[in-house]
Order: structure tokens, then sequence, then C-alpha cells
């Protein structure tokens, strides 16, 4: 074999004094990075292949490994990074496009980080969640322009609706990019929490049909695992065009990925490839997709919310403007930094836009054409924290969706291999030597645990600005200001500066 | 009645205002115009008088018109140039044409003009008088003691989120519609992009105007009636609807999820008149005070038992109602706040 010109990007160290050679590190790392060696009793640290995922660190006893990134750099050159020099060297060597998992890490501005969030002082109280009431329920779904009563009884029937009992929803993750137990920690997570978990492109697990009311069941391109049980199994439907990681591009899974499981859920046979195309093949103009919004709502007799979600791509606004003519009950918008089980390194950082944007736009265009209320926003791309919410609620979200910060509750490291199949948590993978490693008490705990805490956290800071629901939050521009943005870029936001 | 109740009412409330906006509404103040808009406005120049008159001719038939009558008062200066007009909306020949939807189409388009012309009153037998002042000093300007009415609401303002402009000052009016407001509103931007996309524009910045359009929207437009109108600005907490019998939490339910826009969060007490009666209401927990009384025939809400007691110095009954709790008084013969 011709020598690569790849070198470690991190090193992984064994204090020899306090190893103890009990293997659990060479049990625990599907890359190989650690081998016993038979001849000198003792493991062996192979560096090139560790992926930095601190597997090994947690899991050993006497706490002997340390990873660190490698010091070893090229001549400094701020045109030529160390990482696009590899990226060459490793295209030289495959002749591949670059794949990739997680979203995009690149040095691009994170929006919600230069929005500031607003309080009371003094002339308006501010309101203490321990001792009011704060309500942070929300409704996701089509909203009649007006009510209409007669002697007092309601005329009006409302469309069908989702409860959510705070804004948060866990997003699009199929079972196949992610494991089954991971799915039950989902699914059991949101039914106890009184939020949505969405199935991805997938299918459903026969296992997590119980959670159904709990469950929006998406219907992408390849129609994996779509018949009418599972539409009907679903409380809401997500026609899925688009993802923020990947905008324009479809997904594969490749077929030593689809066992038996997969293989049913997706209702494909073991071991085929499960592709999806880029575009739906049914759907090549707005019209058409309407066609499609319809069909659902006639196969579930209108009695399921059918939304759609698109990446943020450049002219979001008008398309979402589209959607919702096309009888959208709610759209979702996935921003660029939105993550992936997989996908080409050059889409992932290079395609669609922030989220910040993409929200602030649509909210502004669709209020613009007097439709805003008509239907729900759900903004999705990393989000990253309870204020992320609270900011996307005030550009216009109705909700949020969260995939990354879901599965880093669960235990992922970032490391972003999840295209590899050998997640060493055991959340990207099928293989079930490493499945097991994911507990789905344990996950739908901590998953709990993380709904909670954004909970109380949002309540703080809502009764901070003085509101007590989170109705009077969405879409309301006053309480943000701008630190360190262009007048153009807080004009397409509608915030004022910090100090106006 | 005249002003003289309201105008001490006011007057002994003098530390809850700083001098930056007093005003007054009054109704049954014009009965020999009573089937023409009155429309009071603020002129920032003559020029803007010039564009003003010239758009308003285009939006109504004008019958009368004349500088609004003040005197010069210490308190109250560089007051703008304030003329009203009587008259009704023209192109009555349009398909569907109503005469409040365009005299409200009327007073957004002049108001947002950028010209420096702020159409403060619109409703038919009734005005707002209000400015840069002290109530008592802007009573004066106005000489409401020229004025007899029927029903009279007043403010006196501490501003502080927003300039204390001619504008700015409550009351806030729309057609019949006027609101005066002790509090602050911290859904506005919320409230504000909802009323925006039903064609309301938000001219005159303070929190207090969409109260009037939200009351315009939902009770004349939408025709909702009062009490399911106060259920989406004040709407029970979800635990209390829980306890609500199946019909009525469905109800309740609907009006929070339609009309979730159109909550009114942050601190309130707030008095909303219009030709048919008056209303008082406080925000659902009650961030603000306010205090009702009745006497004969006369129903007072203030900020203060001691105000309402200047209106009312016997009252036969005096309360604090709860938050969210409406206290309505219709005038003989009317149904509803809005007919």
């Amino acid at each position: 074999m011709a020598l690569s010109l790849l070198q470690p990007e991190f090193v992984v160290e064994r204090d020899e004094e306090r190893c103890i050679g009990c293997r659990i590190c060479e049990g625990q790392c599907a890359n190989g990075v650690h081998v016993w060696s038979e001849e000198d009793q003792k493991i062996k640290t192979d560096s090139s292949n560790c992926v930095n995922c601190h597997r090994c660190v947690a899991m050993c006893p006497t706490r002997a490994i340390k990873v660190s990134a490698s010091s070893l750099r090229f001549r400094t050159n701020f045109n030529w990074s160390d990482r696009a020099i590899y990226e060459i060297y490793q295209q030289a060597e495959t002749g591949q496009v670059l794949l990739t998992g997680m979203g995009n890490d690149r040095e691009y501005p994170v929006y919600w980080d230069r929005l500031l969030l607003n309080a009371c002082q003094v002339t308006n109280p501010s309101i203490d969640p321990l001792r009011e009431p704060m309500e942070v329920k929300m409704f996701i779904g089509s909203k009649p322009d007006r009510l209409v009563f007669e002697d007092g009884r309601l005329k009006t029937s409302l469309p069908p609706q989702l409860e959510l009992e705070l804004p948060v929803m866990f997003s699009a993750m199929s079972l196949g990019s992610i494991s089954l137990n991971v799915h039950r920690a989902l699914a059991r997570a949101a039914a106890s929490e009184g939020t949505f978990y969405n199935t991805g492109e997938g299918g459903l697990h026969p296992e997590l049909r119980k959670y159904g009311q709990h469950t929006i069941v998406q219907v992408a391109s390849g129609r994996f695992g779509v018949d009418v049980d599972y539409l009907a199994t679903g409380a809401a439907i997500e026609i899925k065009i688009g993802q923020g990681a990947k905008p324009g591009i479809g997904g594969h899974l490749p077929g030593a990925k689809v066992s038996r499981q997969i293989s049913e859920t997706r209702m494909i046979p073991e071991g085929t490839d499960a592709i999806s195309p880029a575009p739906h093949h049914d759907i090549y103009s707005i019209e058409d997709l309407k066609q499609l919004v319809y069909s659902l709502k006639e196969a579930t007799r209108y009695q399921k919310p059918v939304g759609v979600k698109i990446a943020a791509v450049h002219n979001v606004a008008a398309i979402a403007s589209g959607i919702a003519r096309a009888g959208a009950d709610f759209i979702v918008i996935d921003g660029y930094r939105g993550g992936t089980g997989a996908a080409p390194l050059r889409i992932r950082d290079n395609v669609g836009i922030p989220i910040e944007f993409a929200l602030a736009s649509v909210d502004r265009r669709l209020r613009a054409e007097g439709i805003r209320h008509r239907l729900s926003l759900i903004a999705a791309g990393s989000i990253r924290n309870s204020a992320d919410v609270v900011k996307a609620i005030a550009l216009g979200a109705d909700a949020v969706y969260i995939g990354t910060a879901a599965l880093i509750a669960v235990g992922c490291h970032m490391c972003q291999k999840c295209y590899t199949g050998k997640c060493n948590w055991g959340i990207a993978t099928q293989d079930p030597w490493l499945v097991k490693r994911v507990n789905p008490e344990v996950a739908y705990r901590r998953l709990v645990n993380l709904l909670r805490a954004w909970k109380h956290e949002i309540k703080e800071m809502l009764g901070g600005m003085g509101i007590n629901s989170l109705d009077s939050l969405r879409s309301n521009r006053l309480m943000l200001r701008a630190i360190n943005l262009s007048d153009r870029e807080r004009e397409i936001l509608g915030v004022l500066a910090a100090g106006e | 009645m005249d002003s003289s109740g309201i105008v001490s009412s006011l007057a002994l409330m003098r530390d809850r205002s700083n001098g930056l906006g007093g005003g007054f509404a009054a109704y049954g103040i014009y009965p020999e115009y009573a089937d023409y808009y009155a429309l009071h406005v603020f002129y920032d120049s003559e020029e803007a008088r010039r564009k003003g008159e010239y758009r308003l001719r285009r939006y109504f038939n004008i019958v009368w018109e004349e500088e609004m009558p003040t005197r010069r008062r210490r308190g109250v200066k560089r007051s703008p140039l304030i003329w009203r007009y009587f008259g009704t909306p023209r192109d009555e020949d349009l398909e569907d044409w109503d005469p409040q939807e365009a005299a409200v189409e009327a007073v957004m388009e002049i108001n947002s003009s950028g010209e420096g012309i702020y159409v403060f009153s619109s409703g038919k037998n009734m005005g707002a008088f209000k400015g840069v002042g002290f109530p008592e000093e802007i009573a004066e300007f106005y000489r409401l003691d020229d004025y007899k009415g029927y029903i009279w609401t007043g403010h006196g303002r501490f501003p502080t989120n927003t300039p204390g402009w001619w504008g700015g000052a409550h009351p806030f009016c729309l057609l019949e519609w006027s609101v005066v407001h002790n509090g602050e509103l911290s859904s506005y931007g919320t409230n504000r992009a909802y009323l925006e996309m039903f064609g309301y524009v938000c001219s005159l910045q303070t929190d207090t105007e969409v109260i009037a359009y939200i009351f315009d929207l939902l009770m004349r437009r939408h025709r909702l009636s009062l009490r399911h109108t106060v259920q989406a600005l004040c709407p029970p907490f979800w635990e209390q609807a829980a306890l609500m019998a199946p019909e009525e939490r469905e109800a309740v339910a609907a009006i929070r999820i339609v009309y979730s826009a159109a909550l009114l969060n942050g601190p309130f007490s707030i008095a909303v008149a219009t030709s048919q009666g008056i209303l008082g209401l406080n925000d659902r927990i009650k961030l603000r005070p306010m205090t009702a009384a009745e006497q004969g025939e006369l129903l007072a809400v203030a900020s203060e038992e001691a105000a309402v007691r200047v209106l009312c110095p016997e009252p036969e009954r005096i309360w604090q109602p709860a938050g969210g709790e409406p206290v309505l008084g219709l005038v003989k013969g009317a149904e509803s706040l809005w007919p």
C-alpha cells in the first residue's frame, strides 16, 4: 500500500503505571485504537484510528487514558489550514466525496449569541415562576382567522392541533441513523413530558406504536415504512423536503446497515441500500406538494396536522409562503447548522443559511401576506440551549426541534463520525455490540431531565420579561436586542441594536 | 355631566403622572354632528395640515372643520396644530362598502403617512382631548369646561418606555373606542405584529394603542361578545380552564388557541369606553390597582379608591375587581359594549 500522508488527528496516551491491563478500552473502541498484545502482555495504542469520542477515557476504571489533539502542525498558513491540506490528501488518496456527520462546525457567526434578551426593571414587575403561574403550552396546527359563536356557543370547529407542554420537540432522526434504544428513549421522554418525537424517514418500529400520540411520522422521498397504518399511528405527519445539513441532497443508508430490524421498519429487503432521492419524484413543483399534503390529509381523514419540513435556503421566505398556501398546517425550517447522520462535507459546510435569518424572514413574509397566524412555524438546526429556544420564539417560531442537543443528552460526544456506523456511544449505530451501550431507561431519564431543566429556564426568562404566557413572546422582536450585527443583519432579523 | 368631576378626580392622583401626558375622552359632546365622524387631528406644521387636509378630503366628505378651541396654559407647551373635522367616509359606491371599515382604513393610512399627521380621535359624537401636560392643565387647555358628556374617561401619564409626545398621551381612540391605561404591555411586540396582519398600523409609539385596536378587531370585526373578548385578552390559566364544564372549557381553549396573540401580558388596569358604556379591566394576575364604585346611575373606575370617591362620595358599592374580571357599565338601553 502506498504511503498515506494523513497523520493522526489525536494522540492517545496511556499512563502505564495506572493501566492494569483490564482490556476494557479494547472492548470499548470500535475503531481499534486499543489492542491487546499477547507478546508484550499489555495494551498497545494506535492513535491513527482515534476519533476523540472519549469513550475509552470515560470507561477506563483507573483513569489511565488521555486523548489530546495532535500538536503536529504544518507551517502556519492562514490560507491553507491543516484541515484544508488533509482534506486534499484524503481525496488524493481515495478519489471520494468527503463524508461527515453532525452539523456544520465551521467558524460562521452564531447569531443566537448575538441576540440579547430583555428583562423588566421598575416599570413592569418581573414575575416569579415559583410563585405565579407561568404558561409555556403551545399548539401546533392550522388556525382559523376568527371564531364564530352563535348564542354564546362555539360554531367554529378547530383544525387538529398538537398540544405541547413545552415548545421543544425531538427532531427527525431515523431508525437506522440512530439505534432503537435511542428511539425508545426519545419516544418515552416525549410522551412523559407532553411533547413529540419524530420518526425521521426510517419508518416506525412496532414496539413504539404505543407512543403514537406523541409521534410525528415523517414522509420522505424514499417513502420508507410509509403505509396507512403508519400514517394513522402518528399524531401528525411531516413531509420532508429538505434537511439543513444537506439541502438539495438525498440520503443513503448502506445495505450493510439494513439489518432485519431496519428492513422491517423501512419495508425493504434486508441488506439492500435504502436510497432517499434528492427530490420527491412526485413533487417537482409547489402544486405537486399541495397534492401530497391533501393526499395525506385525505388518508387520515383530516384528523392530523400535516406539515412540511424544508432546509433554510436563500429563497426560504417565498418557498414557505407557497407551502403555507399549499395547505400545510405547520412548516419546519431547518437551518444550516442542523445535524445529520451522514452528509457530504462540502454540502454540509457550504449550503444553506442560518436558521435565525430564515426564521425571521419567513415570519416577516407570512405576516406581510397576512397569513402567519394561520399556521405554525417550527425552527430547527442547532438549538443548543433554552435561551436559543426563547430567542427562536421571539423571532417568530411556535416551537423548536432539537436533534443534536437530544443526542448529546444521551451521551453523544460530537466526534462527527456518525456515518461510519461505529458510534462507540451506541447512538448512531446498528451494531448489536454497540447499541447495548445506550440503556433506554437511563437515556429516557436524561432526556426528561434536559426537557425539564429547559422548561424551568424558559419560565425564568419569561418571568424576567414580565410575560406569563409564551403566547406573548411569539414574534415579539422587542424582547431582543442585537449585539455586533450590521444594520442590514438587524433589519433582516427585525431587531434593534443593544442600547436602542 | 360636565368635566369637573373627572378633572378633580385625576388632579387628586397627580403623583401618578409627571406632566408628560394627560388626556380625556368624552361621549355625547357633539349632538349637533351626531351622525358624522368627529376627527381630531394633530399636525406637526402648516405644511402637514395642507397635506393632511388633502388626505382627509380624499377619504371623507367633510361638512364642518375648525381649529380646536384652546386656551394657552403655562404647563402646556409646544402644542401641535390641532384641528377637528366632521364628515362621512367616501366611496360608498364600492362593493361591500362599510363606513366603519372605510373610516378605520382612512385613519390607518393617514397616521402611517409619515407626514406628521395624526388622527387621534375618530368616533361619532365623542372626542379625545390629549397632550403633553398634567391632566388638569390639558383640561384647561382644551376648554373642557365647555363640554357636556354622558361618559368621561381621563388619564395622567408617567411615560417610561416611549417618548412623552402629544400623540402618545392617552386616551387612544379608534371609531368610538377609547382606552386609558395604567401599565405596560410586555406583549406589545406580539400584539402589534398580530394586528398589522389585519391592517392596523401602530404609529403612535405607545403600547396602549394596541388595546384599542384589539377591541376593534375582536368585538367589531369578529363579533365576539365581551365575555369572549375578555377571555382572549385575559384568558383563564390552563389550570383554571381544566376545572370548567366541558363546553365552556372547549370555548376557552379555542379562544386561547386562535387569539393567543391578542393576549395582553404585563401589568394593566384599563378603562375602555364606547358610546354604549364603559369597561374596567385588570391583567389576569392583577399587577395594577383598580377600584370600582357605583352610586346611583354612576359607575366610576380608577387606579385609586380616593379618585373614585371624588366621583362617588357615598357609594352604594365599592370594590376591587379581581384580575381579569371585567367591570361593565352600560348606558340605559344599551345591550353590549359594541352595538
